[in-house]
């Protein structure tokens, strides 16, 4: 693709620049919530929804690298921290995948969304 | 031991919530500094490179299945190195219990919204919300 064509995509879909800036924000500032913001401007960006769930994994993935690295680099964490927590994580995603049709979408977004809010919630007015 | 089994289900949950598409990796964050106390930052740092391992394999998979648009997410790239920036210098700034009221404050903000848009499905007759 000729760099012309590139310039113009960049110019029509304004978002882009939005989507990265906003993603890489909430990636550096809370290490987490890019992917709903990515989702966000590429459901905009006039994309499908499967494609932007999955287009969002290819903008945060680099986004996470990046940021993992400088927080490595300034000594915020180490990477034995994250040791205890990779087993789960793919034993999860690997449910999650698996299950993903046959789960009832909406009750599972009320237990989850109702627990993220009472969690929130308490952190919010916590000392 | 108990903690490592807690441990190990916060993570399972987390990245379970996440392959769905909901959570914005907030539950592990929410399960470090709330039941375990750490620093948020440290928390923070943890969710990133916990995020990796399934989020490469979710991607492989999605570009096998031709689900990527790649030129979008190449032309963000640079712009999100400029985010990065503006938030790890924010991050920095803040004391970690403000930072962290920041992040329970953006997680109720998604809960709440996505419970109204339930509450707006089951309104208007019950249809679906697409698969996520």
């Amino acid at each position: 693709m000729g760099m012309g064509k590139l310039l113009g995509m960049l110019r029509e879909k304004k978002q882009v620049p939005l989507l990265g800036l906003a993603c890489g924000f909430l990636n550096g500032l809370f290490g987490a919530g890019g992917g709903i913001a990515a989702v966000f401007f590429l459901k905009k960006l006039g994309l499908p929804v499967k494609k932007a769930h999955a287009t969002s994994i290819a903008v945060i993935l680099p986004l996470s690298i990046v940021s993992a690295a400088l927080y490595l680099w300034e000594g915020a964490f180490a990477l034995q921290d994250t040791l205890a927590y990779l087993p789960g994580a793919l034993i999860g995603a690997y449910f999650g995948g698996k299950y993903m049709k046959k789960i009832p979408d909406r009750l599972l977004r009320l237990l989850f969304n109702g627990l993220i809010l009472f969690s929130g919630i308490r952190m919010l007015f916590a000392r | 031991m108990w903690e490592l089994i807690l441990s190990f289900l916060a993570a399972a949950v987390s990245a379970f919530a996440g392959s769905l598409g909901m959570g914005g990796g907030g539950p592990l964050i929410l399960y470090l500094t709330a039941a375990l106390g750490m620093e948020q930052r440290r928390a923070q740092g943890i969710n990133l490179v916990f995020f990796l391992p399934t989020a490469l394999i979710a991607l492989l998979l999605h570009r096998k299945n031709g689900l990527i648009d790649g030129k979008i997410a190449l032309l963000c790239l640079p712009f999100g190195l400029v985010g990065i920036a503006g938030g790890i210098w924010l991050s920095r700034v803040l004391t970690s219990a403000l930072l962290g009221k920041l992040f329970a404050g953006l997680l109720v903000l998604l809960a709440a919204k996505d419970l109204w848009g339930l509450w707006q499905e089951k309104k208007s007759g019950g249809s679906p919300s697409p698969k996520r």
